[in-house]
């Protein structure tokens, strides 16, 4: 089946999400759809999936033009696609969600009919070498095993076209090499695959055919061969250096020292176990891992959202934890959320306001108990221009900014009091190309002026970049702590659980 | 190359509060022609319009309610002019009386009788401008307070005691009756403040069951030989000393109290409280994202009590626009049912204190028109509460007024890229 996208245009208001795309996708090969988040990508995919209505151009399969009315026309036609968000219920069996929504019946009775759904699962898996079982139900699976639920689902319903939507973002490296592997026998069996992606290594290391997409229109077309660099630049549109800039690291005292810290959720669940570490002035820490590890807890209990069981931290001598947010904040905490839309910002407030969201109480930006509208004005439009935030005015809300622009208004309200240390999540996630880079130098910046930091980030690109040391954590525990110039396979194989010493064996 | 998850876009669509339109999260800037759209989108146009849409549909409810309209109708093809006709006189006394009995009464023989409607219209908005104020500071900062009913029946009943039991020389008086008044509301709003912040039940259910408990609380108090009037049966406190009571604005001609004043002075400090004090803006933070707010060191729980407190110190004082003002002795029905049109006055009003202002305004001029339209038009009274609930349908279904009018969808913020 050949699959065809012409002129296809898709508006939101005045915004032009894609415009005039043309795609041409191929039976038995990997089409790589490059942009940077916000290109427009997941919105064509949601077009030819049939969920939004195209304002213009049209769809041919085989040269035939068809319209979608919702995702089950587009299934009948053999269109699949397997969300970044999977959709899948989870109290539910593998075979059950396999069956959603394609329900057989057999019997006077109308019984579901569940072991033709075993059956195909089990075909399925066994072709592909899955290793999925059809018993089990969604929720005891790891994230890459749901991930080849969906895939299974979507083959069950003999698609010829698969649509993959950022299928690495929730994978640790192994997994994410088991998944490219999967894709390159689908495509081998003649399925052709989209895979929607910013990410250039697998985008080099599977496709046949690269669509760049920028700003909603198609910007070129690249070849595998063509290098990281080349692939970069057409996503951003400029010439981007994709290694950060960093001289040695010059470790002085320390400053956060963290002691046998146990976190235990509502539900009586161990997410954080004996944790203990250090961290000195002017040296980066980072800690990988799959997100969902602990990472979570051992920010939150830092910063004292979240009370530990056992043990303690303290920063520069001083116990931090059993503190009130604001006094650990006050003793030069600079916490970067890993999610910046609910705990970072608030959207509808406006930029100003959210630039002084944890120091409005303070000089200058209020005098006894009244806030100073002129001054946090103008601060807010010294911040704008020193973190070269896109905006035209200060009194737009922050929900209408970007989200590099978004994490640019949480760092600059961050670092701009004195800290002895700073806490970043995931600083980087959903950003462009070149806020990663702006980010990532404002971090490198604030280690030189010498504060400790700590970076948790569930992408080894980051940590490696970043970390004077890495820390990798598993089940809420710290595997090791490795210097920043380890292998990636040994750092995988510790996101898998494996401790130093087996990784490294 | 360290991204992952696209959620651009999310930012608005995570979190849009009641109470603030959604602003467009395009990368594009805003030309002329999306400020427009902003103006038409925002909620304050939807409120004018759901008012227009409530005025009208009440309209057709008078015509078929009006039995030479219904007459003229059954001949309508033979002489359409009749039916017209009809329905413009329906309307026209209908439409006038509300303007009569509400605004301005052409058809009295002074000035001062001509404004004396409007003067009962600003009577009627001064409980409903403090209940209102009130509800949208708690609505801002997410708390949907249904218990103004309730923290005016207690706030009338500590200032009815101050005003009856203590016998003081005037301005004292009366300021200590506002400051019962005032504290009695407190009261009220503590306690559910304290039960969300500290074990998180939830506000809407433990305000409801304080409006019952203060309702039967006051009816006991009633029954108590110190609350008792002397010589009456019927359950009514002793008619407070006039040292306690607003005095008249204009002399006794109208019954326009200071309380008036006091009502625009509090909707101003209200606007200083969210607009301008690091208290207000912890109070709208913790409204439109909990979460952030507590990230950046606020103290949520105690934020949450302290809505509430200043919440019912509003309805306290609505509570003395009454007992001070305009009925001097405490009864169960003290409170009519202020403290639920008042939910009504602060989402018209958009939860800031100007539109609450002029959303009291109106409704106290619906009240107002009431007589009138029974004794002018001879329609019943409950016409001014159908008006009153078609507004509040509207003003719940914005997507039907921009249907009806026409109006451009606010864009969608979700996924509008990735």
């Amino acid at each position: 089946m050949k699959l065809e996208l012409r002129g296809v245009t898709k508006k939101f208001g005045d915004f032009t999400a894609n415009d005039a795309i043309d795609l041409m996708i191929e039976p038995g090969t990997v089409h790589a759809l490059l942009g940077e988040n916000g290109a427009g990508k997941s919105t064509l995919m949601n077009v030819l999936f049939g969920l939004y209505d195209p304002d213009g151009g049209e769809i041919l399969i085989d040269d035939k033009p068809v319209d979608f009315d919702g995702p089950g026309d587009a299934m009948a036609a053999g269109i699949a696609m397997v969300h970044q968000h999977f959709m899948l219920v989870h109290p539910f069996t593998v075979a059950e969600n396999v069956m959603l929504g394609h329900e057989q019946v057999k019997g006077p009775f109308k019984l579901l009919d569940l072991n033709s759904a075993r059956d195909k699962v089990r075909e399925i898996s066994a072709r592909f070498g899955f290793n999925v079982d059809p018993d089990s139900l969604i929720e005891d699976l790891p994230v890459g095993a749901q991930q080849r639920v969906e895939i299974i689902k979507a083959l069950s319903q003999r698609a010829e076209v698969l649509i993959l939507d950022e299928p690495t973002a929730v994978l640790t490296p192994q997994e994410t090499d088991e998944l490219l592997e999967i894709v390159r026998q689908l495509r081998d069996s003649g399925t052709a695959v989209v895979l929607i992606t910013h990410k250039l290594r697998e985008v080099q290391a599977i496709a046949d055919t690269i669509t760049v997409i920028r700003r909603g229109k198609v910007v070129g077309t690249a070849l595998p061969t063509a290098s990281r660099e080349e692939l970069a630049s057409l996503m951003v549109g400029r010439a981007v250096t994709m290694t950060v800039e960093k001289g040695p690291a010059s470790p002085k005292d320390v400053v956060l020292s963290v002691e046998g810290l146990s976190v235990v959720d509502d539900l009586g669940v161990t997410q954080l176990k004996n944790v203990s570490f250090e961290v000195r002035a002017g040296e980066i820490l980072a800690i990988a891992g799959v997100q969902g590890n602990g990472q979570t807890e051992l920010t939150e209990s830092l910063l004292g959202a979240t009370t530990p069981v056992a043990g303690s931290a303290s920063l520069d001598g001083k116990k931090i934890t059993g503190l009130s947010i604001a006094d650990v904040l006050d003793a030069g905490l600079g916490f970067v959320p890993e999610d910046r839309t609910t705990d970072g910002l608030v959207a509808n407030f406006t930029i100003a306001n959210n630039l002084i969201l944890d120091v409005f109480d303070r000089a200058p930006y209020s005098q006894r108990g009244a806030l100073r509208p002129s001054v946090i004005e103008e601060e807010a439009k010294k911040h704008v221009e020193q973190f070269d935030i896109r905006t035209t005015s200060v009194f737009l809300t922050a929900g209408s900014l970007s989200g590099g622009n978004q994490q640019k208004v949480v760092l600059a309200r961050e670092l701009s009091r004195p800290l002895k240390l700073l806490i970043a999540s995931n600083p980087t996630r959903g950003l462009d190309v070149g806020s990663i880079e702006f980010v990532h130098k404002r971090i490198i910046a604030e280690r030189d002026a010498g504060a400790a930091v700590l970076i948790v980030s569930s992408e080894l690109d980051e940590v490696v970049a970043l970390a004077d040391r890495i820390a990798v954590m598993y089940h809420g525990e710290i595997v090791g702590i490795v210097p920043p110039d380890t292998d990636r396979d040994t750092l995988g194989l510790m996101m898998a659980g494996a401790h130093t010493e087996e990784a490294v064996a | 190359m360290s991204e992952e998850t696209p959620v651009a876009g999310a930012g608005v669509a995570a979190t849009t509060a009641a109470d603030e339109p959604a602003t467009a999260s395009a990368p594009g800037r805003p030309d002329g022609r999306s400020v427009i759209r902003e103006i038409v989108e925002s909620s304050t146009v939807v409120v004018i319009l759901a008012v227009v849409a409530s005025l009208i549909l009440s309209g057709v409810l008078i015509l078929l309610a009006d039995p030479d309209f219904r007459a003229a109708l059954q001949y309508f093809f033979s002489r359409p002019a009749d039916t017209f006709q009809t329905a413009g006189d329906a309307l026209g006394s209908a439409y006038g009386a509300i303007w009569q009995g509400a605004v301005y009464n052409s058809g009295a023989p002074t000035f001062a009788t001509k404004i004396a409607p409007f003067m009962q219209t600003l009577t009627s908005a001064t409980p409903l401008i403090f209940a209102g104020l009130g509800l949208g500071i708690g609505f801002r900062a997410g708390l949907f307070n249904i218990g103004a009913q309730g923290q005016i029946l207690i706030g009338a009943t500590l200032g009815a005691s101050v005003g009856f039991m203590m016998h003081l020389p005037f301005p004292l008086h009366l300021v200590l009756a506002v400051i019962g008044c005032t504290l009695g509301g407190a009261l009220w709003g503590f306690i559910p403040g304290v039960l969300k912040a500290k074990t998180g039940a939830h506000e809407v259910i433990t305000t409801i069951m304080l409006n019952y408990i203060a309702l039967y609380l006051v009816g006991w108090l009633l029954s108590l030989e110190a609350f008792q009037r002397e010589g009456s049966d019927n359950p009514q406190s002793p008619v407070l000393d006039t040292s306690a009571q607003y005095p008249r604005l204009f002399g006794d001609q109208y019954q326009l109290h200071w309380g008036f004043v006091v009502a625009i002075l509090a909707a101003v400090f209200a606007w200083w409280l969210m607009e301008r004090s690091t208290l207000g803006f912890q109070f709208r933070a913790v409204g439109a994202n909990p979460s952030a707010a507590k990230t950046a060191g606020m103290r949520v729980s105690t934020i949450t009590i302290l809505v509430m407190v200043t919440a019912g110190s509003f309805s306290g004082l609505a509570a003395s626009a009454q007992i001070l003002g305009t009925q001097p002795s405490l009864t169960t029905g003290i409170a009519g049912s202020i403290g639920f049109d008042a939910i009504t006055v602060a989402l018209l009003g958009a939860s800031r204190p100007f539109g609450t202002v002029l959303a009291a305004i109106l409704f106290g001029g619906l009240k107002a028109a009431g007589p009138a339209l029974q004794v002018q038009a001879g329609l019943p009274v409950d016409i001014v509460l159908v008006i009153q609930s078609f507004i509040v349908l509207f003003i719940a279904a914005p997507p039907l007024v921009r249907f009806l009018f026409r109006l451009p969808t606010p864009r969608i913020v979700k996924e509008v890229a990735a």
